[in-house]
């Protein structure tokens, strides 16, 4: 629309508010045919959970540990790392592009082992980044700009949720390998395998290096070996991506061996990694990015082409969580401490995981679930569908997202068992029901009191005491209530 | 084989490059003049006293933790630092059409913004949109724009070398025969790295020709207070632009009004044309800050949250940071006032009509290349200096330099 320049035309239209200048009501915007975003579904969970006022109510949406009394945690290393770096009055000057020296030292170290072929001859290049995600997205940036073999990465059948549209983002394609067995909860390793050997070469396979989100199912070592020798065979890059180092079985070797197994095996491999959850440094965005290169020359190389590619997004990366990271990696008796408390948090987690299973069959549960105890890190894979989500999050107030994920972190010994008796309800088939009838008495030996009900679930059905209802199921007696019986 | 073995050696970024080379000169009296970091007289970095007091009140309240921001940031942070660019009493703010993204610093804010207009600025692919950015300017803008998908980043004439000033009559020539819809990216206040800023009248000139022709306002504030050492004087073109009714984007730093380089704090503040109209914007920044960063650091958010919402701070951090602006100024004038006094060839006034941390001296390749390389003087081959790596001590020597280069080399 022109603009009227005419002030007697300007002053014959009403309602013009005196601090325009010019007839903005009267142009159209230029977000008009914008569509509202839908909301992201792993921090949509908790935005849900914020508003609900139910006292019971848990939230197993995002991966943020909390303690034993539901509390965010902040490790007593990171407070100590604090002190010792205010005690020091350092300036705040911009950190170099690839970020902090000495903890993008330390953090490869962490990965890779201290006695890393890799690091003594000076082969790897590792930049901090934005925590994980920002790690992942400059290594996607980096692969679609440089890497020449293929367009395609192959993610675990599922995967973080957000990976997809990182590397899409970022201009690769995204494809898949089977990796979760949903009739067993665990590895389908057969699948995978049989997956893998189709890629074609080159392209470039995603893999968890422990902990896998959202399943909590991870290869086992024997498993990880056959891996490696295929993607060898294969020929294809590998983007390990280890967001849970010392948070899964609690000892950060333990953790890291898959990666280092790789790279023992001649994979030059690519790789993120998160300081969010093993430090509890979520906010302060800490991460490395390292590419393992045929030498230092190409390193060096590459580490020009990673500052090219960062500079235009964010410059150079935030000092304070880096600082702390590395203060603590780096101050020996800080380092020990931070092992105790990595270790005691996974330790915590496998204890709910026990306790949840314990739990669930003590509510009557005639289901396995044993896959909540095999299962590790942070995440535990129900099995849940989404209808059943939807009903544990409606009359439950459990929190998490539709895939079945909960995160144990947020499961405490005064709620796992709230937590095992909604899993349990929403998961029995006596709730399950289509139709229920009250009836005759079940037989003629019956006494006169005696009433059943029949209850239908698809086309089975099950006649039950009303008795036996009441006694066996929680949501027995809501049912025997709603039916008036 | 390796993968990775035809990947190029990429030349580093210019202004790093300097400092680098700064770091390895042995040169006892070797100057600083490159990037734009405050010095105090010491030649020295300077951590705000506000900042100090902020971060151990924030360091010993033992209820705060480090868990996620939300994806926007922080929204202390969002609402104050808007409010700091566009007034409290901004008509657009009580009209519920301002909204923001706390990002990686002023680059951070540059990024989300040219990634937002390039799915949805008038259509949802902009990749051929021209994008113009003022000659000279930020190296970086024109990275930026370009990694975030758009092919024709152009630039609009601004600095005329001549007569050292704006070139206003270039620049409204540029906004009247670009085409429609295009993006321009306007420094607010304190110009990088010329130090011009249009006046503002011309500003009002500006901004007549961009509303008339639906040219998208990008403003890019790194230095507001820093300029002039007055925040309201130094949003004033901002502020006018959006009184004019403009939907725009504005991308704030606070990297060097707070010196918090490294903690990359910045705010892109999103100016629509109603609640609805934001609302929209906002969703779909989410989705684009959810695969770049996740969510934004905390620290250096808090610092600056903290400080403004308390009436003291806030003050306390005026006075911070007309004491780095006051120390640029005397700087100016007394350089001014040595070049004079030497009889160096040419007119000097430009270095006190400039404002900001930056003064384009005029100093051409040759004459820059002479000052590193023979008196240690280390600035930007374009003569840009930095006004704060100046001290009284430096300063005789930086001018005699400067007078050397001018008269020896042509």
């Amino acid at each position: 629309m022109a603009l009227l320049k005419s002030s007697k035309v300007i002053s014959s239209l009403g309602n013009i508010s005196p601090s325009l200048g010019v007839l903005s009501s009267r142009h159209s915007s230029w977000w008009g045919g914008l569509q509202m975003g839908p909301p992201d579904p792993i921090l949509g969970v908790t935005e849900a959970f914020k508003r609900d006022t139910n006292p019971k109510k848990m939230n197993l949406g995002v991966g943020a540990y909390r303690d034993d009394q539901g509390k965010p945690f902040v490790l007593s290393c990171v407070r100590k790392a604090e002190a010792l770096i205010a005690a020091k009055q350092l300036d705040k000057e911009y950190l170099p592009i690839g970020g902090l020296g000495e903890f993008s030292k330390a953090c490869a170290q962490l990965a890779l082992g201290a006695e890393s072929e890799v690091l003594k001859s000076g082969r790897n290049i590792t930049v901090q980044t934005i925590s994980g995600t920002g790690s992942l997205r400059i290594g996607a940036n980096f692969l679609a700009r440089f890497h020449e073999g293929s367009r395609d990465v192959y993610l675990p059948k599922p995967s973080w949720g957000n990976h997809t549209p990182i590397f899409r983002d970022a201009g690769m394609q995204l494809k898949g390998y089977r990796y979760y067995d949903p009739s067993t909860c665990g590895f389908d390793f057969k699948g995978a395998l049989e997956d893998i050997s189709k890629i074609p070469e080159k392209s470039v396979i995603l893999l968890h290096a422990c902990a896998h989100n959202p399943t909590g199912v991870d290869p086992r070592p024997e498993q990880w070996k056959e891996i490696a020798d295929l993607v060898k065979q294969k020929n294809l890059l590998v983007f390990f991506d280890m967001a849970y180092q010392g948070f899964a079985s609690g000892d950060i070797d333990r953790d890291a061996w898959a990666v280092r197994h790789f790279i023992e095996q001649g994979h030059n491999i690519v790789l993120s990694q998160s300081f969010a959850k093993n430090m509890g440094l979520y906010g302060e965005r800490v991460g490395g990015f390292t590419v393992v290169c045929k030498d230092a020359d190409e390193a060096k190389r590459v580490e020009s082409q990673l500052k090219i590619l960062i500079r235009p997004i964010y410059s150079n990366p935030p000092m304070n969580g880096a600082r702390i990271a590395a203060t603590i990696l780096n101050t020996p008796d800080l380092r020990s401490l931070w092992l105790e408390e990595v270790h005691g948090m996974a330790n915590r987690i496998i204890k709910m995981r026990e306790q949840l299973a314990a739990g669930l069959k003590s509510q009557g549960s005639s289901h396995n679930w044993q896959h909540v105890i095999d299962q590790i890190g942070m995440f535990c894979f129900t099995g849940l569908k989404p209808e059943q989500v939807e009903r544990l999050t409606k009359e439950f107030s459990v929190y998490m997202t539709k895939d079945g994920r909960i995160s144990m972190a947020g499961v405490t010994s005064g709620n796992v068992g709230h937590l095992a008796e909604g899993i349990h309800a929403v998961t029995n088939h006596v709730t399950n029901v289509s139709r229920a009838t009250r009836s005759a008495p079940l037989s003629t030996g019956d006494t006169n009191t005696q009433r059943s009900v029949i209850l239908c679930a698809g086309d089975k059905q099950r006649r039950l005491s009303t008795e036996w209802l009441h006694l066996h199921s929680h949501s027995g007696q809501k049912l025997l209530k709603s039916l008036d019986v | 084989m390796s993968v990775f073995s035809e990947v190029p050696q990429a030349a580093p970024v210019a202004v790093f490059k300097l400092s680098q080379d700064f770091s390895n000169d042995p040169f006892p009296n070797k100057v600083n003049l490159g990037v734009g970091a405050y010095r105090t007289d010491e030649a020295r970095p300077w951590v705000l006293p506000v900042v100090k007091k902020v971060e151990k009140i924030i360091v010993q309240d033992e209820s705060l933790n480090h868990e996620y921001l939300p994806i926007l940031g922080l929204p202390e942070f969002r609402s104050s630092a808007s409010k700091i660019a566009l007034g409290d009493t901004s008509p657009a703010i009580a009209e519920n059409r301002v909204g923001a993204v706390q990002c990686l610093g002023g680059t951070g804010a540059l990024k989300i913004g040219a990634e937002f207009l390039r799915r949805f600025y008038n259509g949802n692919n902009n990749t051929k949109t021209p994008v113009y950015v003022s000659a000279p300017t930020w190296e970086n803008h024109n990275a930026v724009f370009a990694n975030a998908g758009f092919e024709d980043v152009r630039p609009y004439k601004y600095w005329d070398a001549e007569k050292r000033g704006l070139d206003l009559a270039g620049f409204l020539g540029d906004l009247k025969s670009c085409p429609e819809h295009s993006i321009f990216v306007l420094h607010a206040c304190a110009h990088n790295p010329t130090g011009t800023d249009p006046t503002q009248e011309q500003w009002k000139q500006i901004a007549e020709v961009m509303m008339r022709r639906k040219l998208f306002v990008f403003f890019d504030s790194a230095y507001q207070g820093f300029a002039s050492g007055s925040l309201e004087k130094d949003a004033w073109a901002v502020r006018y632009f959006v009184s004019m009714g403009f939907e725009m984007f504005c991308a704030q730093s606070f990297s060097k009004n707070f010196g918090l380089y490294n903690e990359r704090v910045g705010n892109l503040t999103v100016v629509a044309r109603d609640a609805d109209n934001l609302k929209r914007i906002l969703s779909q920044m989410e989705k684009i800050v959810r695969t770049m960063w996740s969510n934004p650091p905390s620290q250096g958010a808090r610092i600056v949250a903290v400080t403004l919402s308390s009436p003291e701070l806030f003050t306390e951090w005026k006075e911070n940071v007309k004491t780095m602006a006051d120390r640029v100024l005397l700087m100016r004038a007394q350089l001014k006032t040595k070049l004079q006094a030497l009889g160096t060839p040419g007119t000097w006034n430009h270095i006190t009509e400039q404002i900001g941390m930056f003064s384009f001296t005029g100093l051409n390749p040759k004459q820059v290349e002479y000052m590193v390389k023979e008196k240690h003087i280390y600035l930007m081959a374009s003569g840009r200096i930095n006004m704060c790596g100046l001290t009284t001590k430096n300063i005789s020597y930086v001018a005699e330099s400067i007078h050397e280069a001018v008269t020896k080399v042509q």
